[in-house]
């Protein structure tokens, strides 16, 4: 690890006034979980970490019926034991058990996982998000990218989104808070990921000197289902996951809400998949019908064709899983 | 080989870690700086570093101090500075477990956090569990299931079993298994370890 300077501010406003206009300057640190091994593998190495962690209020749960806050600096297992999580958003509660490992949940925080840098292994060797060869062509196109992207993987950008909260987060349609020099704004988390299209841009919309403050979630009368296929049954990236939030009419879906994780450079919000569940009951064929909709633009890299097949049947499941809940 | 054995190897009346620990005095010099003061939003913030600053921790229930650069992390602080080995260092990245320890009471990987952060908790070691005349319940359990082979993983493995059992002592063995999914054996004593979980929690044979 390069050295750094080290600050634990009080305040957002003090937070944000230790942050620089570059990357380089300075990164927040909550949990470090993503963040020191990439400064011990070099991958980043900023002159100042601002500890986030002495800021008040960002470590609660509030839940007023209407609105659910979720602090930034909530550990991933503090959310994961919350009752009010469980009841009212029982697939948040499921992904967050599903994800990472005891120790890890215990460090992570709910803001910190929403940053983390993808696990493509081409940047974790230090090769960039965006890896090229002398020539300037992909070193995944040409090389091995078994966990690579299958939708929206027309380049730059081959790797995928690693978080398993915010597929979810965004089919209960979650708002972010961040904070800046300008102040606080709001974005739907689904508009806060993006897939650079130059080095050394980043897979989100936070600038440099902003930091993730809160997470808020509408309450709606919904059924949900999740579902993640992995190659180890615990602390392992899933292949493919999906988050599928249901509004019913009887028996019937109403509108729906299907969010693929670990498919594409962000968490990929399919509403071809929704088109195909609206009016109808929700059966295997129908589930069948969608998760077809929702991979029908995947392309094969060359190494990740299974990642097709495993993806269709994460929505299916999903779907499924969104039927059986609560009935 | 017993204790004062281990501690003194015949011959050079010093161990491996006493040597290399004069060998660093003789080279060390400390330069510690006191935290520049940086006016931010209208008040001030102190900034540590990158230069060595004293850090001052709570291990076992005994205060610590150090003189140590913001980069050093709590499992290298415990190891090197205050001479609690039992942690392990392996990945170093956060993945195997080796180097649990507890921070507040709550299970943590040690290399996945900087010693100026853990500043202000609670932190419990393997060291701080037990004495080797005064083994805890788990370790009691490793021994007697033979859940251990080389010992690398095994401090590692004990602070997670020991945070698990209490938090779930009616657990199953597929809850076990979730629940120490951080921590990795490369000798492969699972088997051990699900009988030594039996013992503690009384669960069925699965």
């Amino acid at each position: 690890m390069k050295p750094f300077e080290y600050a634990s501010p009080k305040t957002e406003k003090q937070a944000v006034g230790l942050l620089g206009k570059s990357w380089s300057e300075a990164e927040v640190l909550a949990g470090g979980t993503d963040l020191l091994a990439l400064m011990k593998d070099d991958v980043v190495a900023p002159k100042r970490l601002v500890n986030v962690k002495h800021i008040e209020n960002l470590g609660e749960v509030h839940f007023d019926g209407k609105e659910m806050r979720i602090g930034a600096l909530v550990t991933m297992g503090e959310a994961a034991d919350n009752a009010l999580i469980k009841q009212h958003f029982p697939i948040l509660h499921e992904a967050l058990w599903e994800a990472a490992s005891p120790q890890i949940r215990n460090m992570a925080t709910m803001g910190g996982n929403l940053c983390q840098r993808p696990r493509c292994w081409y940047f974790r060797n230090g090769m960039g998000l965006l890896p090229v060869d002398e020539k300037g062509e992909s070193l995944v196109l040409k090389g091995d990218n078994r966990y690579h992207a299958v939708l929206g993987n027309h380049g730059p950008s081959y790797f995928v989104s690693p978080s398993t909260i915010a597929p979810v987060l965004i089919a209960y349609g979650a708002r972010i808070r961040l904070y800046g020099p300008e102040g606080a704004r709001q974005l739907e988390l689904e508009k806060f990921y993006r897939a650079p299209m130059h080095e050394g841009e980043r897979e989100h919309a936070l600038k440099p000197n902003e930091m993730i403050t809160d997470i808020f979630l509408p309450a709606a009368s919904t059924r949900a289902g999740y579902a993640e296929i992995r190659q180890k049954e615990a602390f392992d990236w899933p292949m493919a996951s999906c988050a599928a939030v249901l509004e019913m009419n009887g028996s019937t879906v109403k509108s729906a809400r299907i969010v693929l994780g670990q498919v594409a450079p962000v968490p990929w919000f399919s509403p071809e998949a929704a088109l195909h569940l609206t009016g109808k009951a929700v059966t295997e064929e129908t589930a069948m019908a969608a998760a077809h909709a929702a991979l029908e633009n995947a392309r094969n890299l060359g190494k990740n064709k299974y990642k097709i097949t495993v993806a269709k049947v994460a929505v299916k499941r999903a779907i499924l899983n969104a039927a059986k809940e609560g009935a | 080989m017993n204790e004062e054995d281990r501690k003194k190897p015949e011959g050079s009346g010093l161990s491996r870690r006493d040597f290399m620990k004069i060998g660093g005095m003789t080279l060390a010099v400390p330069m510690v700086a006191s935290p520049k003061v940086l006016r931010v939003g209208g008040e001030d913030v102190e900034v540590y570093g990158p230069e060595k600053t004293m850090v001052t921790l709570n291990v076992n229930g005994k205060l610590m101090r150090a003189e140590l650069e913001p980069r050093v992390t709590l499992l290298d602080a415990l190891r090197e500075s205050f001479d609690l080995t039992g942690s392990k260092r392996v990945c170093d990245r956060a993945t195997c477990g080796a180097c649990t320890v507890w921070l507040d009471e709550k299970p943590v990987y040690a290399c996945g956090m900087l010693a100026i952060d853990a500043q202000g908790h609670k932190i419990t070691t393997i060291e701080g569990i037990s004495t080797p005349e005064n083994m805890d319940a788990v370790q009691k359990a490793f021994w007697e299931n033979d859940a251990q082979q080389c010992g690398f993983c095994t401090p590692g493995f004990v602070m997670a079993t020991k945070a698990f059992v209490e938090k779930n002592p009616h657990a199953t063995l597929e809850d076990a298994r979730k629940g120490l999914s951080g921590n990795l054996c490369r000798c492969g004593t699972y088997v051990g370890i699900h009988s030594a979980l039996r013992q503690l929690t009384g669960m069925k044979e699965a």
